[in-house]
């Protein structure tokens, strides 16, 4: 597997606006006679599609949601970032490119993050056009708000529903499109398969979810834009359909998959109410900048906590860290929330959760402003758990949230099979070991406005348009085996169904390969998800038939999918042996228990070649530099 | 909790629907809507029957797929509330609860409880937009808007296009959808542009997909998870009023 980074070079400020220049373009008058294939309707893809077919390509689109406006992109609540430096306080591009590389903790390519804080200023400036109401101040100027630990303040903010505005943003923009014939959208489609001939994409197989019926598509080029993967864990802040189909499926198919046990646990999510919970919700972070976190400091202490004496409790947070207390940053955060409960403080009747206590900032502040500020958040906690915020404290517990491993892909956006793209979440992208927040919504509109549209015409430009058609017979072996799959689901006729496979791989995932990982645990995990695969592939009980809507069959081959891939973040993590943002493994930890990193043995990307389901892959490496940000120890002491 | 649920199953857009009687036990109050009928999917599952399908995806009352007319009301008593995130202790004490699809004549149904939306996608698609090329908008403090205005067009921007507004009115209307859009972008000095052929486009959508006329029941406000205001199809008429009278499209002012 080459791993041809493709990155310009030159000082960094110019590479970006180089490589526009060097890149080849399509004339206008041939761009209609080529297509493109977008899988997936969140911010990077719907923001991609519309961007292409406004240039005039061909542009068919599918996603598994039944509108274009429902991606899980819709849930995001905190802000974007943009180095606008509105507030005169210090910010630039260099600051955010710069933040965000530490932030990542020196596992992302330097490049790509400054082309990222680059264009942050443009994504605002599209968005604001096209009507995303974001917050203002009196003066009617946009208003920003301080985010996730940065000490400026460059976070965009639409209420609490920003991911909401920007992904509507990009539906209408993409329906515009859809009128004027340029753009063709099949929702309730999933994709089962991609279609690789002579080591360059061709197009998809498909499954139309109503119908059953599967098929095939082709176009001289596709783009996947389908997320990440926090379901592998099955409780996680996802929306329930997220999955790893088709990143998955593209590395069965020759793309190499790059850091997959980079996964980003939130501190401030709402803990688990009982066996049959099926997702966690998550309370925006800035409630860190009001709330105190403790827990009783006796273990096993079962008090109320209005009934705990301040001098018994243990504000954690506050103690070890003095300078960033509440607000450090989300991987310790989450580290010593889960160090707290299974040390036994934790509180709740599961005792899986801790304290986030409001009772300081009411008696500072008053009840009103208190409301003001969060009063959605606390209304939104009270119909979850039926507890009042305002009188007692919330209890919140970290949950799986975000994934920054994913396809690699080059400067180009290119994955290492020509003419297969990948953007958004479902990249490998700029966040290295950690991402930063209001960073996701950031690089997903970075990607699919201004980057591919452009990348890909580079390589258009190369290649013959109409050349690819489902003629091939490549297609039909493709359909066959997606067909042979559903079909092998539904024969299997077993007694256990799809959740509690489901749930007892995230079992394994969260204990095993979670917030804290190491190499025995690792071993163990290995073995357990090929035990746990072959079962599945025995016992599992799908329902019904492939040709209606059959959810059940849909869950099916995503978990099968997952469990393929569970693998991989544990090979993963395993030959990861140091810490790093937020992979902690537990061998490698500095004297007070923060994570270590080893730049010397580890300053690289990994990227996996698929050998065979159970089969060890292949670990490539892309080599790391920095020559912007000097290689630094991060403290929040 | 223990109760006698009645769901709608169909199994396919001709197929004929019938409620079906289920005696549901050992729920816990804490659990979700959507939870208690995970579990009760086991039990189906276990018992070699299909389970019950249904719409859903974020879980957190944001990406609108989830729907359900439950106990005869839009996505449940509670008020404000998505049917993923109301809690069955919302429930309390009925013995009897009745789960059915949304039921318009724009919204077909696929299977059970799922439903057909594209329609609101249609009328999205026939102006639900301010048109602007990717890399062709100006720096953006350069187009102030009034706090005020901006937070009036949030207040209509915030519809997650569930559908409860249609499932809750007696003539299936969309116009609250409708509205909530065309306020959303004509509350902006961005959307001034298009603002009179985007609403005669979309309520032309509006009406061409088969929903009924808005004749001011109020239903679809209360109904809304998001408490989206009937003022704003109050907004709509009058924008319409003067759209029909006075606006001018461009090619016979330009002749
Ligand atoms: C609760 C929550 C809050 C967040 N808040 C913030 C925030 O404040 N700021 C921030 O920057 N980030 C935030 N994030 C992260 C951010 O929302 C996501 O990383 C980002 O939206 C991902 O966008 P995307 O376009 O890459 O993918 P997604 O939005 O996940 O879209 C994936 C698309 O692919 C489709 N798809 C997937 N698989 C298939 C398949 N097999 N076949 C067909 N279609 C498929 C889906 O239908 C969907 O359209 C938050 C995340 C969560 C969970
Ligand atoms: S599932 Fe998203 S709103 Fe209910």
């Amino acid at each position: 597997m080459e791993l041809n980074a493709k990155i310009p070079s030159g000082p960094i400020e110019q590479r970006w606006t180089k490589h526009r220049f060097e890149m080849k373009l399509v004339s206008p008058a041939n761009k209609r006679k080529y297509t493109v294939i977008v899988i997936g309707t969140g911010l990077a893809g719907a923001s991609a599609a519309a961007t292409m077919a406004e240039l005039g390509y061909n542009v068919r689109v599918y996603t598994y949601n039944d509108s274009a406006r429902r991606a899980h992109s819709i849930a995001a609540q905190g802000g974007i970032n943009a180095a606008k430096n509105y507030q005169n306080d210090g910010d630039s591009v260099y600051r955010l490119f710069y933040d965000t590389v530490k932030g990542g903790d020196f596992r992302s390519r330097e490049s790509n993050v400054y082309r990222l804080a680059e264009l942050s200023v443009n994504i605002i400036d599209q968005c604001v056009a096209q009507g995303v109401p974001f917050a203002r101040e009196y003066s009617g100027l946009l208003d920003n708000r301080s985010f996730g630990g940065a000490q400026v303040s460059r976070t965009f903010y639409a209420r609490g529903q920003t991911g909401q505005q920007l992904l509507l943003g990009c539906y209408q923009a993409l329906q515009k499109e859809v009128a004027g014939g340029n753009a063709k959208v099949f929702t309730r489609h999933e994709l089962l398969d991609v279609v690789v001939v002579d080591g360059v994409a061709r197009g998809v197989v498909l499954r139309d979810m109503v119908s059953g019926r599967i098929f095939s598509d082709a176009a001289d080029a596709v783009v996947l834009a389908t997320g990440g993967y926090s379901n592998v864990f099955f409780l996680s802040t996802n929306a329930k359909g997220c999955n790893v189909t088709a990143t998955w499926r593209a590395h069965r198919r020759g793309a190499g998959f790059a850091n997959p046990c980079f996964t980003q646990i939130h501190p401030t999510c709402i803990p688990p109410s009982g066996e049959y919970q099926s997702k966690l919700t998550l309370m925006s972070e800035s409630l860190r900048n009001d709330g105190r976190i403790w827990v009783p400091k006796r273990a096993g202490d079962t008090r109320a906590p209005g009934d705990i004496p301040e001098d018994e409790r243990d504000y954690y947070l506050e103690r070890l860290y003095p300078a960033f207390g509440n607000l450090s940053p989300r991987d310790i955060s989450s580290r010593r929330a889960k160090e707290m409960v299974d040390r036994g403080h934790g509180v709740g009747p599961l005792r899986n959760g801790v304290y986030l206590d409001f009772k300081d900032a009411i008696a500072r502040l008053g009840r009103e402003k208190i409301r003001e500020r969060y009063g959605n958040l606390f209304a939104m906690y009270e119909k979850i758990t039926g507890e009042d915020p305002y009188e007692v404290p919330m209890r919140i517990y970290p949950a799986p949230h975000y994934t920054m491993g994913g396809l690699w892909v080059d400067y180009n956006l290119q994955t290492t099979i020509p003419g297969l793209f990948a953007a958004g979440e479902a990249n490998f992208s700029d966040h290295g070991a950690n991402r930063l927040g209001a960073s996701a919504l950031m690089q997903g509109l970075a990607d699919g406005y201004f980057i591919l549209p452009l990348t890909i015409g580079d390589w258009l430009a190369r290649v013959k348009p109409g050349a690819n058609t489902t003629d091939h017979p490549a297609f039909r072996d493709a359909e066959r085996e997606a067909k042979a799959r559903v079909d092998a689901l539904l024969a299997v006729g077993g007694k256990t169904s799809v959740d509690t496979f489901h749930m007892r791989l995230g079992r394994i995932m969260w204990d095993k390969c979670g917030m804290s990982r190491n190499a025995a645990g690792l071993k163990e995990a290995l073995d357990q998800v090929r035990q746990l695969r072959e079962e599945f592939w025995r016992d599992v009980r799908v329902l019904g038939s492939g040709d209606t809507l059959n959810q059940s069959l849909e869950k099916a081959g995503r978990v099968a999918d997952f469990l393929e891939f569970a693998e991989l973040m544990c090979y993963d993590a395993l030959a990861r042996d140091e810490s790093c943002g937020a992979h902690y493994r537990e061998e490698h930890t500095t004297e007070d228990g923060e994570a270590k990193r080893n730049d010397e043995k580890f300053a690289f990307v990994s990227v996996w070649e698929f050998r065979g389901v159970g089969e060890e892959p292949i670990l490539h490496k892309e080599p790391l530099t920095f020559e912007y940000v000097p290689l630094s120890t991060r403290s929040y002491k | 909790m223990e109760f006698t649920l009645h769901v709608w199953r169909q199994s396919g857009p001709a197929a004929p629907g019938r409620f079906e009687t289920l005696s549901v036990k050992d729920i816990s109050e804490h659990m979700s809507f959507l939870e208690m009928l995970d579990l009760v999917n086991e039990r189906l599952i276990a018992e070699g029957k299909e389970p019950i399908a249904f719409d859903h995806d974020c879980r957190e009352g944001i990406c609108g797929t989830c729907g359900l007319m439950i106990n005869g009301v839009p996505h449940g008593p509670l008020g404000l509330t998505t049917a993923c995130q109301l809690h069955m202790r919302h429930l309390k004490g009925a013995k009897e609860i009745w789960v059915e699809p949304w039921r318009a004549r724009a919204f077909p149904v696929i299977k059970d409880l799922v439903v057909d939306r594209s329609a609101l996608d249609r009328i999205i698609q026939a102006g639900g937009y301010i048109s602007v090329r990717t890399g062709s908008a100006p720096e953006a403090n350069s187009i102030p808007v009034k706090k005020i205005d901006a937070d009036m067009a949030m207040d209509a921007a915030i519809c997650i296009g569930c559908g409860a507004c249609v499932a809750a009115c007696p003539n299936g209307s969309a116009m609250l959808f409708t509205a909530a859009k065309v306020s959303h972008l004509g509350l902006l000095p961005q959307g001034q542009p298009e603002r009179f052929d985007r609403v005669l486009s979309m309520v032309e959508a509006h009406d061409r997909e088969g929903f009924g006329n808005c004749t001011n029941h109020g239903a679809c406000q209360n109904a809304c998870p998001k408490g989206i205001s009937v003022d704003f199809i109050a907004r709509l008429n009058r924008d319409l009023v003067k759209a029909a009278l006075t606006y001018k499209p461009y090619e016979i002012t330009a002749v």
